[in-house]
């Protein structure tokens, strides 16, 4: 398969694309709604050195029992952990509706051998993982090795089985330009990959607005060609919810409906919950909200 | 009723849009009259050290604003000064002036702080170009800042000299380092305020005030110093800052060679003496029915 | 196989609330007078006509009707200042002037905008964050040049020229006062301005701010009026130049009237433009480019990009991107900061516009129209674009001014220069390839005063706009707009 630059991509185009989105003002009904929505999509993540059973236990729980006064709002997509902790948050999560991740793949470098990769891989989904975020060779891309990446990525694609779904993170802080985040979207999407995926959230920058709206029209593209749907998640620095519902606006702007839904939007985020929760509050009360009433897992 | 006690003023330097005191410690007492007026920072060259640091931070973010908004906040700096007229008009009374002339003098620097304002945008139209090269390229000229450029503004004509020394260097991009007059520095220091009140970003002016004949040569001398920009009566110093300057080809400017006071100094020719001529050539596809030119 | 999948939908499960800038801090004066002198004074005849709010058709104030005798004080206004406080300041003083009314726009910005909006029709969003802010910004960029023009035309002493003119259109009203006012005023001229019938409010509104920045009387006079006021200060014998912004057919007989008079013009008319997608053109931002150069603003723009030339090797894909990237424009109230495409700016140009997809259709086009709800009431037209179009049609050859996109295909870059240039309009062409050098090549041919490669629609004070051909003489914007307004013999 040849794999090259063929797409082009104009950076201030796309910069005053997302300027034009950025200006849209969301109100009331249209922003309740989208609060919850983003409320659904969040994967809550831990991916610290220093995680145990315990402060997985507490996230797990978060993610299950997000305010006790509104109990109509949704619960979050799901929790994401390293794969040493999969057994603890499936044990935890096994009666919800709330997925497990995990990353996995010599999260965050990627830098080890295929067979630990596949190893790793089997492990997570053995212990109930059902979604893998991987990361892509990103030393490897830029060596040009690009039919490399793709391999990699098909043969954890066919570990995962219809076990679980993949994340492909791209790791676009390490890309370079919007070309290269374009080519690596276009190679884990031909790939097999469920998902792709912004950052490990490890490096500065991680998700940003302009970057997602390159992968945005590298999954429509691959619709129109081949009838496919690809998910997408952006991660890392997304702390507010004014700026998730900006990313969600990109999202309906550029693939509409069809991809407003957990099963096809990600956030990767951790703090964002409770930015939400106090949104969603302030619109339901009409006064503005402080830290202290919303519980810090 | 007791009378009230004057708050007295203390007198800092300006580095990084911060108003620290000179880390050596040291002061010079300025006098009127035999009587004391103020203790100024007798700054050290770590001083000058840290505000070339600061200058270069800044370099880059400043030298790619648009010229338009660059315009804007050297209008600002000019609102703000007629805003702060009086504080401006008693220093240089203190230091010497009789009022008739300090009045003019800060209206004279106001008016050229807006001269200069207009500038920005205007110095790549007039003195840029497109070039016809007799090839099929695109091929343009333009003007860049320089970089980092220290200043040593006049040691009499501590305000118009002092913004005529530092305006035309910052208006294209350039950040600057400046040592001020020695004898005459209160103005430069209320200019200080005046900038870190006006949207100027940290780093872009900085103000060190010290003995002149100590402090030069570090500024000289650095070698991260892109250009100078000098107004030296001394012979024998500006000589040496010559000399000095030369270890990286740093360019020179004399600006004491220019009569201060003079409204021909406003022009662009000195706003031009702190830039660069950039050239880019780029093809133009010609097709095929098209006559070649060789 | 890419024909079996269905379109993506994108409204209908998440949609926007309304978001409605508020006027309530706002007042429009029943009435607005004539600016003459320094002061607001009724008009002799004491005509009035009404302002009509395109977007619920209904009036927002009375404008004043500048007559015969009008036209005159303002004129003798206008020479009075030139020969006695414009012409004996300093240069230096006359940019001071000029940058207060820079300020004073920035001040009331808001305000500013919001009438804008009510009164032409064009989004909040629009008049907020491009007219308004332009308009500033070209005060402020012209103040700048007032006391440096010996250093703008080497070898030359230039010198005013005395009274100008200005006609101004409906479509930018504010920011096209600010492009006739600000570089007059800069060079020494005094002028008496005409804004457009249908959106005279906020030139009205620069009236008051001329007069809190104390300019001296008579150096800017705003005359309201419709098309007769126009003549009359075209005619006028002690006007020294006309600048006119409009349509090419009223230029035509602009020009008509001044010749044999010593009069200077200036220019800027209609245009056809020409926006040219390649197949190695970075295809989703060519195509907001596209959506950019013809939709905003209602397509009331006269170097708006109406006829698209797609290389055909890209026709399926740039058109389908085309379709849905319209889905998600939406037009309606101009006050919501979400509209995209707001009202036609007055009755006659909606009817115009529907006139011309009426013979598009005829003419054997075929059309595709954003599917969407429109107000009852107000002048709507929702983005239309036409496929299978050829160089003859009329939808082609002639200026519509509204949201109605003509599209074409090529197979080489000769082909689409001819058909580009095939046009007696010159104002504006856009080019969409990654080739640096084909967009040269493109640039350097094309018959155009205005080229956007791989952007379009940017205007900057610094930028000279302006057209070749039927599309008006003289350039606005940069060091080339100080010509204009100079005697440089």
């Amino acid at each position: 398969m040849i794999l090259d630059l063929k797409t082009k991509v104009d950076k201030l185009g796309i910069e005053d694309r997302v300027t034009r989105i950025t200006k849209r003002s969301l109100k009331s009904e249209a922003k309740l709604q989208g609060l919850k929505m983003i409320l659904s999509m969040i994967d809550l993540t831990t991916l610290e050195g220093m995680d145990t059973n315990k402060s997985v236990e507490q996230l797990c729980y978060k993610a299950t029992h997000l305010h006790q006064e509104f109990p109509d709002l949704p619960n979050v997509a799901a929790v994401c952990v390293y794969p040493n902790m999969v057994k603890t948050a499936s044990n935890f999560l096994k009666d919800s509706k709330v997925k497990v991740a995990s990353v996995a793949t010599a999260f965050p470098s990627g830098n080890s051998s295929l067979e630990v990769k596949i190893q790793e891989t089997k492990e997570a989904i053995f212990n109930g993982a059902e979604e893998i975020d991987m990361v892509i060779s990103r030393g490897k891309f830029h060596s040009g090795e690009y039919n490399y990446v793709f391999d990699e990525i098909a043969t954890i694609k066919e570990t995962c089985g219809d076990k679980a779904r993949l994340k492909v993170i791209l790791e676009t802080g390490e890309l370079g330009d919007y070309d290269h985040v374009r080519l690596a979207s276009e190679i884990s999407i031909k790939a097999g990959a469920d998902f792709i995926k912004t950052s490990t959230g490890k490096i500065k920058p991680a998700a940003t607005l302009p970057i997602t709206l390159v992968m945005l029209e590298a999954i429509k593209d691959h619709y129109y060609n081949t009838g496919k749907m690809v998910g997408m998640k952006p991660a890392g620095g997304i702390s507010n919810s004014k700026l998730a519902l900006q990313y969600l606006i990109m999202v309906k702007e550029t693939l509409g409906n069809l991809w407003l839904d957990k099963h096809w939007f990600r956030f990767g985020a951790s703090s964002l919950a409770n930015d939400v929760l106090m949104q969603i509050l302030k619109q339901k009360t009409g006064g503005y909200q402080s830290n202290n009433y919303f519980s810090k897992d | 009723m007791s009378k009230r006690i004057k708050v007295l003023k203390t007198y800092k330097i300006f580095i990084d849009g911060k108003f620290p005191r000179t880390e050596s410690g040291r002061y010079m007492q300025l006098k009127k009259d035999n009587k004391p007026i103020a203790n100024v920072c007798l700054s050290s060259r770590k001083d000058i050290k840290n505000a070339v640091l600061s200058a270069r931070n800044a370099f880059e973010s400043w030298s790619s604003k648009s010229a338009y908004n660059r315009s804007q906040i050297l209008y600002r700096i000019a609102e703000m000064m007629e805003g702060n007229k009086n504080q401006f008009i008693e220093e240089l009374i203190l230091q010497g002036l009789d009022s008739n002339k300090a009045i003019l003098e800060i209206d004279q620097s106001i008016d050229r702080i807006i001269y200069f304002a207009g500038w920005p945008d205007k110095i790549n139209p007039i003195f840029g170009s497109v070039n016809p090269v007799a090839s099929s390229h695109f091929n343009f000229t333009i003007l860049e800042p320089m970089g980092v450029v220290g200043v040593i503004a006049p040691e009499e004509n501590s305000l118009l000299g002092l913004i005529s020394s530092i305006i035309p260097v910052i208006l294209s991009g350039n950040t600057c380092v400046t040592i001020v007059s020695e004898k005459l520095p209160l103005c430069a220091i209320s200019l200080a305020e005046v900038i870190s009140n006006s949207d100027v970003p940290n780093g872009v002016v900085n103000i060190i005030t010290g003995n002149k004949d100590e402090l030069a040569p570090h500024l000289a001398q650095h070698m991260d110093v892109n250009a100078l920009g000098i107004n030296v009566d001394n012979k024998e110093l500006k000589n040496q800052m010559f000399f000095q300057a030369s270890n990286n080809l740093k360019r020179v400017v004399d600006v004491s060679k220019y009569n201060i006071e003079d409204s021909n100094f406003e022009s662009p020719y000195i706003v031009k003496k702190f830039m660069e001529a950039k050239t880019t050539w780029h093809p133009i596809e010609k097709d095929f029915t098209s006559t070649n030119n060789y | 196989m890419s024909s079996k999948i269905k379109s993506l939908k994108y409204n209908g499960k998440w949609d926007f609330s309304p978001s409605i800038e508020s006027i309530e801090n706002l007042s429009i004066q029943k009435e607005y007078q004539l600016f003459i002198n320094g002061q607001f004074q009724q008009p002799l005849a004491k005509k009035y006509f009404p302002s009509i709010n395109p977007s619920n058709e209904q009036q927002l104030s009375r404008i004043a009707k500048a007559e015969s005798e009008d036209v005159d004080m303002a004129v003798k206004s206008a020479r009075a200042a030139f020969n006695g406080q414009w012409g004996d300041i300093s240069a230096k003083e006359r940019a001071k002037y000029i940058y207060r009314i820079a300020r004073l726009v920035q001040e009331k910005s808001k305000e500013l905008a919001i009438v804008e909006t009510l009164d032409g029709g064009k989004p909040i969003r629009e008049s907020r964050d491009i007219d308004i802010p332009l308009a500033a910004a070209h005060f402020f960029y012209y103040a700048g040049w007032a006391d440096k023009l010996e250093y703008a035309f080497p070898n030359r002493f230039p010198k005013p020229l005395g009274v100008v003119g200005q006609i101004i259109p409906w479509n930018f009203p504010l920011m096209m006062a600010a492009w006739k006012i600000a570089p007059a005023l800069a060079t020494g001229n005094t002028v008496v301005l005409k804004p457009a019938e249908s959106t005279s409010i906020t030139a009205l509104l620069l009236a008051e701010i001329i007069k809190e920045a104390e300019l001296p009387p008579g150096v800017v006079n705003i005359i309201s009026g419709d098309g007769s006021t126009g003549n009359l200060i075209v005619n006028h014998p002690d006007v020294n130049k006309i600048a006119f912004t409009g349509s090419t057919q009223v230029g035509k007989s602009i020009m008509q009237s001044i010749s044999g008079t010593n009069k200077r013009s200036t220019m800027e008319l209609g245009g056809k433009a020409a926006n040219i997608i390649f197949e190695d053109a970075p295809l989703d931002q060519a195509v907001e480019g596209v959506i950019n150069g013809i939709y905003f603003n209602q397509g009331h723009v006269c170097c708006a990009g109406s006829r698209l030339f797609i290389q055909e090797s890209v026709y399926d894909v740039v058109l389908r991107k085309l379709k849905d990237r319209m889905q998600s424009l939406v037009v309606g109230n101009p006050l919501d900061k979400n509209t995209d495409i707001g009202a036609v700016n007055s009755k006659q140009q909606l009817a115009t516009i529907q006139k011309y997809i009426d013979v598009g259709v005829k003419e054997g086009a075929d059309i595709f129209q954003l599917n969407c709800e429109l107000p009852k009431s107000g002048y709507w037209c929702p983005p239309t674009l036409f496929t299978n179009v050829s160089q003859s049609h009329s939808i082609a050859k002639e200026e519509i001014f509204g949201p109605v996109l003509a599209v074409q295909t090529f197979r080489t870059t000769q082909e689409v220069i001819n058909k580009a240039n095939n046009t007696p309009y010159g104002l504006s062409a856009g080019v969409w390839t990654d080739k640096g050098s084909k967009a040269f090549n493109l640039a350097s041919k094309l018959k155009a005063g205005v080229i956007w490669a791989n952007t379009y629609n940017k205007f900057d004070p610094t930028s000279p706009f302006g057209g070749y051909k039927e599309s008006g003489h003289g350039r606005e914007g940069g060091l080339h707009g100080l010509s204009p307004y100079l005697n440089l013999e």
